[in-house]
Formats: structure tokens, C-alpha cells, sequence
């Protein structure tokens, strides 16, 4: 690692992007810090995937400027390469190639020495020695997720981007996946990861959100949250369906989201919010009760706002 | 549930209809294709080739060889297009395919045909292609007869009469039985490797990114040169053993002859087959996925076939299908297997079809280069 680099693994400013007439990311700016797990969220389209590109020098930045663990991502992207491990959203390795070609292959991309050793530790690892001469393209989503991860660990990077690593992937592999990536962590290994699992965005240590390519928030799940300052009540009882259709018509309430046998009914303004309900706080059939706003609230939030002020392409 | 619901049914119509319309590629095929296959065929390709090129290497001139040469000319099979100092020379053009005929009028022809003793005339035909030559060939006795018809008047009219004043000697050259073979099979190779090679590098790339490997070779260190280079060179050993198993074969099943010298060939081949891969690596820098790969394949492969002399004569085309045909890399490689196999042509012979493959690999290089994505941009 350069000598800069004492903290921040990631520090970038002012990217822009355009695909044509698309500007796709718009002056984002990113800091994440050595042995953090970041959380990338926002809709589709929304230019998380072309970010993580920009930072692992797949795609150039039409303007901004900013390091990658210490290297200029516009002067050295090939430095940048050789330490970061990239997971693609799409399952990218060689369906037609077994599981220890592919991670030999990828073993030889980046010079590694011993490389057959760490070959056959990294298969033991990830518990597939005895399907080493499976073809990829056999595995189930699980293992093809799994052996992705393994290969863009073999050449220990420091940093890894995962975008998407988990779609399509069951509960139990999930949570599996997500112990490891903690695992690597406690390691030092720092890790940014787009999501679209609100549950997932709860593990990361720090959170950005962004949308239409512009960063709206940024910080701890607690300070993502209370940087909007939202007030949620929770409500149950009575005929919940028809009373979220009279409730949405409020101008002070800007969500009702059905949670089990409960509504969420969110505003930003707690005073108006408290007037508008006080009809129905009177209501005997209806309890009431203020509870904290969830993370998924708040991006709600964040994009029901931003469709409010400017026009959002969703694309 | 009906077994078959018009509607519905209409609704598989329409939506492949509407489907084929988005795909441009696809929609320029199927009116592409029959336009270019009627207007080559009906236009371009004459089995009948006329006006060939050839030399006079004339060591006597009288009014008589004159005639000769006319009446030649007249029967539109011969075009005459430049004189041979010597015997070397003539062999030289026959052998870069300058000329198709040398006629050879041999000293003391006037005196000799004067006195009745029937000299020979000789014509020497490059017969590497027999279906270029065979029409020619069989107009040239015809006309041994009415050359002179009017020449030969008064006393020497007796010389006119059956049998004929002089004897037409022909030398058929290279493929002197006219075995057809000769000249397809090592034209085969040709089509064999323009097919395989720039069809396969095509696709290799295409594959890549249409599986979104490609993303992934990116992010690893590899450089993009490094991924170009590595890729094709796997089809160029496919290649060359393609190349020396059709040679094996042609040796072996069809008795092709194999003059020249092997080593010259194959540095043509390696040339030839460099020029295939810059074309396949280019379509696949265009392409957007296999499929479209292989549709461009198709295109540069059609006229290929058609226009560069393997399934019919070259000579016999027309002058705009000539110049389409000099551009393509296969029409100068056939010329330059068929010198090399049945002439024994060496280096000095193939130099004026090699650098044609080379000014088509270089454009073509250019071309790709602009289009070909280091990164996702």
C-alpha cells in the first residue's frame, strides 16, 4: 500500500459518469475505511454497479479524482487490479471450465507463486476438494456465489467490491456469506457491498445510499436514520387495508407501509404528523405506538423525496 | 382452453415480427443475402471466361503470323497484353498468373508454312484452373482453320485445304490432364481456414462477453493485449493443423502435386491466417453477441466464395467484380497455394500476392482498433 493511504481504503470526489445522454453517477464522493464493511444501497439503475467499476478501474470517470487503496484510479488502475477482488453481480467465471481450472486460471492472472498449493487450500476451504473437477457451470446459485468469493480471495486482496453478491442466493447461504465476509473483516480485509436486503444493509458497519447516480446519505445504519429525523407510528387492530388507504390521503404522512399485523405510518414532521393521526388515536378499535423508523423507511423516504424535488430516471 | 386459439396464435406472429424488426443484423440478412447471391451469381460469375490474358513471344513476323494473331484475338478467348523477350520470360508471367497463354511462333514459321511443311504453333495455357482454360482450348482449333482464309489466296489457296497450313500445338501447363482436383483442393484450404478462422476468433470474444466472462478477465491484471494475443493464438495452431492435414489429404487421397517449396507455404499460410484473425477479432469488437459474429462471418464469407476464383474462373468476371475480388485476402491466397503447389513458385513469385494480404490485415487492424473496448466503457 502507498504511504497515503494510513486509513482510508477508498477515497474518491467528484466522480461523474455519463452513458450518452445518461449522466448515470453525478459528483459522488465515497470514503471507506481500511477493515470496514460498506454498504452500497439504492434502487436499480441508480449507478452503484458503474461506481464499483470506476473504482476498480473497469470503467474511467469522465471527471473526479480519488484513491483506491493508496493508487490513483485514473493513473493506476492496473495496481488497483492487482489488490482488489472484484465480484461481479452476474456469476462470471467459465461455466465450461471445472472449479480448480477456474481458480488456477485466476491464479495465473495474477502471478501468483505456489500457485497449485493455494489452489488446493482455497478448494478446502470452501469445502469442494472432492467436485474440484466439476464443471462451474453445474454448481447450484449458492456455490457458484461461493466459489466467486473464493476466487476473488485467492490472491488476498486488500479490499474487496461485491455488487450484488446475494441475489438469488437462499437464507442459510446468505447468513453463511455474510459470517464470512465479517470474518474477513476482523482480518482487515476491507469490503464494499451493493444490496438491495435491508437485513444486509443492517450488518454493514457503514451505509451510502445513493440514487439516479447522486449520494444521499452516508454513515452508520443509526446515522443514516437519524440524519432524516423521521417519526414512525406503528398501528394494529381494526380494519388496517381500509384505514391506510384513508391515511395515505394526509398530507403529513408521507409513508403507510404494512408490517404483518401492523402499519408503519411515517412523516418528517412530528408535530403535523401527530395532528393529522389524532382522529384516529381517539379510534378504541386501533392501538397506537411510536416506534423507531426502519432503515427501509428512511430510503423510502430518501427516494419519495427526491422523485418530490427533481425528476428521477429510473433506468 | 382451445387446442388452437387464433388470437393467441397471432400473438406468437406479431411478437416475432416485432422481434426480427429490432434485430437489425438479422432484418439486413434476409434482404441482403438473395440481393448479393443474385447479383453475384447472375452478374458476376461466367463459366465461360473470355478476353484471357496472354503473352506473344513471337521470333518471326510476317503477315501471315499477324493473322494469326488476329483471328486469336477475334475469337475473344485471347486478349493480348504484352510480348515475351525470351523463353524466361514467358515462363515467368505464366507463373505470377500475369498471363493464361504464351503463343510461341517458333523461327522460319513464314518460310516453313510458305514450302506446306505445316509448322507448329505452340500455345501454352496455365491450366491450373481447367474450367478457365478448356473453352479457349477448344476454340484455338477451329482456328487454325479459318485464320488464313484470307491470306492464303491464288497459287497458295492449295495450302488452305484440310489438312490445315499449320498445326496449333497445345501445352497445357501445371495440371497438364486437367484434374480438377488439382486446383480445388488446394483452394479448399483456403476456404477451409478463411471459415474456421474467422468464424472461431469472432466467436471466442464475442462469447466472452456475451457471458460476461469478459467483466471479469478485465478486472484480473491481464492487459488487453495480453487477452487478444492469448486468445488467438490457440486458432493459429488450429489453423496450421488444419492446413497440414489438408495438405496430408490432398497428397494422400487426390495425388496433388506439391512442387514448390512447403516452407514458402507456410509462411503464406501464417500470413493468410493472421489476416483471418484480425477479421474475426474486428467483427467481434462490432458484434454485440455470437450470433451477430456469425451473420458477419456469413457476409464476408459469401462473396469469398464466390468472387475470389475457388468455385469459379476469376478471369471470367466482370472488370467490378475483378477489383471486389482483389480485395478479398482469399483470392490472392488461391493464387498464391495453387503458384506454390502446382507451379513451384517460390518468394519471388508470390511476392505480388502476398502484400495485398498484408495492406487487408493492416486496414482491417486499423478498423478493429477503433472499436475494440479495453475497459466497459
Amino acid at each position: 500500500m502507498a504511504a497515503n493511504g494510513a486509513d482510508l481504503v477508498i477515497d474518491v470526489h467528484g466522480l461523474n459518469k455519463h452513458f450518452g445522454a445518461h449522466h448515470v453517477v453525478k459528483d459522488l464522493a465515497l470514503t471507506v475505511r481500511r477493515g470496514e464493511i460498506f454498504g452500497f444501497l439504492g434502487p436499480n439503475g441508480s449507478g452503484k454497479t458503474t461506481t464499483i467499476r470506476m473504482l476498480c478501474g473497469l470503467l474511467t470517470p469522465d471527471s473526479g479524482e480519488g484513491t483506491c487503496l493508496g493508487y490513483d484510479i485514473l493513473r493506476e488502475p492496473r495496481e488497483i487490479k492487482r489488490h482488489v477482488g472484484y465480484m461481479t453481480q452476474r456469476f462470471s467465471f467459465w461455466e465450461d471450465l471445472t472449479i480448480r481450472e477456474n481458480l488456477a486460471f485466476v491464479a495465473r492472472m495474477y502471478g501468483m507463486p505456489e500457485r497449485k498449493a493455494r489452489v488446493e487450500q482455497a478448494l478446502t476451504h470452501l469445502g469442494l476438494a472432492d467436485r474440484a473437477t466439476q464443471l462451474a457451470g453445474a454448481l447450484s446459485g449458492g456455490w457458484k456465489q461461493r466459489l466467486a468469493l473464493a476466487a476473488c480471495l485467492l490472491h488476498e486482496p486488500d479490499l474487496l467490491l461485491l455488487d450484488e453478491p446475494t441475489a438469488g442466493v437462499d437464507p442459510k447461504a446468505r447468513r453463511e456469506f455474510w459470517e464470512e465476509l465479517h470474518a474477513l473483516s476482523a482480518r482487515g480485509i476491507t469490503v464494499l457491498v451493493s444490496t438491495h436486503y435491508m437485513d444486509e444493509a443492517e450488518r454493514c458497519h457503514k451505509l451510502a445510499y445513493i440514487l439516479s447516480g447522486t449520494m444521499l446519505a452516508q454513515g452508520t445504519a443509526d446515522e443514516v436514520i437519524a440524519s432524516q429525523a423521521l417519526v414512525t407510528w406503528a398501528v394494529r387492530g381494526g380494519d388496517l387495508a381500509s384505514l391506510a388507504v384513508t391515511l395515505r390521503e394526509l398530507s403529513a404522512v408521507e409513508q403507510v407501509a404494512a408490517f404483518g399485523t401492523a402499519l408503519h405510518v411515517t412523516g418528517s414532521e412530528a408535530d403535523a404528523l401527530r395532528q393529522s393521526l389524532a382522529p384516529f388515536m381517539n379510534d378504541p378499535a386501533l392501538q397506537w405506538q411510536e416506534v423507531a423508523p426502519s432503515l427501509e423507511d428512511v430510503f423510502i423516504h430518501l427516494m419519495n423525496r427526491a422523485q418530490a424535488t427533481g425528476p428521477v430516471v429510473a433506468h | 382452453m382451445s387446442y388452437f386459439s387464433l388470437s393467441r396464435w397471432l400473438g406468437i406472429v406479431a411478437k416475432e415480427f416485432i422481434q426480427l424488426r429490432r434485430d437489425r443484423l438479422t432484418f439486413g440478412m434476409i434482404v441482403g443475402i438473395p440481393v448479393v447471391q443474385l447479383v453475384l451469381f447472375g452478374y458476376a460469375i461466367n463459366s465461360d471466361p473470355k478476353h484471357l490474358p496472354t503473352a506473344v513471344l513471337s521470333a518471326d513476323r510476317s503477315e501471315f503470323t499477324r493473322s494469326i494473331l488476329s483471328g486469336l484475338k477475334n475469337s475473344e478467348y485471347f486478349s493480348f497484353v504484352g510480348e515475351a523477350r525470351d523463353e524466361r520470360e514467358a515462363d515467368r508471367m505464366l507463373a505470377t498468373g500475369k498471363v493464361q497463354f504464351v503463343v510461341t511462333i517458333p523461327q522460319d514459321f513464314t518460310r516453313a508454312l510458305m514450302r506446306g511443311e505445316r509448322p507448329a504453333l505452340l500455345l501454352e495455357a496455365d491450366a491450373t484452373d481447367p474450367s478457365a482454360t478448356s473453352n479457349a482450348l477448344s476454340a484455338i482449333n477451329q482456328l487454325a482453320q479459318t485464320a488464313l482464309v484470307h491470306d492464303l489466296v491464288g497459287p497458295m489457296a492449295v495450302l488452305g485445304a484440310s489438312p490445315t497450313a499449320f498445326e496449333v500445338r497445345v501445352h497445357p501447363r501445371y495440371n497438364p490432364e486437367a484434374i480438377t482436383q488439382y486446383n480445388i483442393v488446394p483452394g479448399l484450404m483456403g476456404v477451409i481456414l478463411t471459415m474456421t478462422m474467422v468464424l472461431m476468433t469472432g466467436l471466442a470474444i464475442t462469447r466472452e462477453t456475451e457471458r460476461g466472462t469478459m467483466e471479469n478477465l478485465l478486472a484480473t491484471p491481464a492487459t488487453p493485449l495480453e487477452v487478444m494475443t492469448g486468445k488467438i493464438v490457440p486458432y493459429v495452431m488450429i489453423g496450421l493443423v488444419q492446413v497440414s492435414l489438408i495438405l496430408g489429404l490432398a497428397r494422400g487421397l487426390f495425388g496433388v502435386p506439391m512442387i514448390g517449396n512447403i516452407g514458402v507455404l507456410y509462411l503464406a499460410v501464417l500470413l493468410f491466417i493472421a489476416a483471418n484473425l484480425t477479421l474475426g477479432l474486428t467483427f467481434s469488437a462490432l458484434a454485440q453477441n455470437q450470433l451477430q459474429a456469425m451473420q458477419m462471418t456469413f457476409f464476408f464469407f459469401l462473396p469469398s466464395m464466390l468472387l475470389s476464383g475457388f468455385m469459379f474462373p476469376f478471369r471470367g468476371m466482370p472488370g467490378w467484380a475483378q477489383t471486389v475480388g482483389e480485395v478479398l485476402p482469399l483470392t490472392h491466397f488461391l493464387r498464391i497455394v495453387r503458384g506454390v503447389l502446382l507451379k513451384g513458385n517460390g518468394f519471388s513469385e508470390i511476392g505480388s500476392e502476398a502484400w495485398p494480404i498484408a495492406l487487408f490485415m493492416l486496414v482491417v487492424t486499423v478498423i478493429g482498433l477503433r472499436f475494440f473496448k479495453s475497459t466497459l466503457d
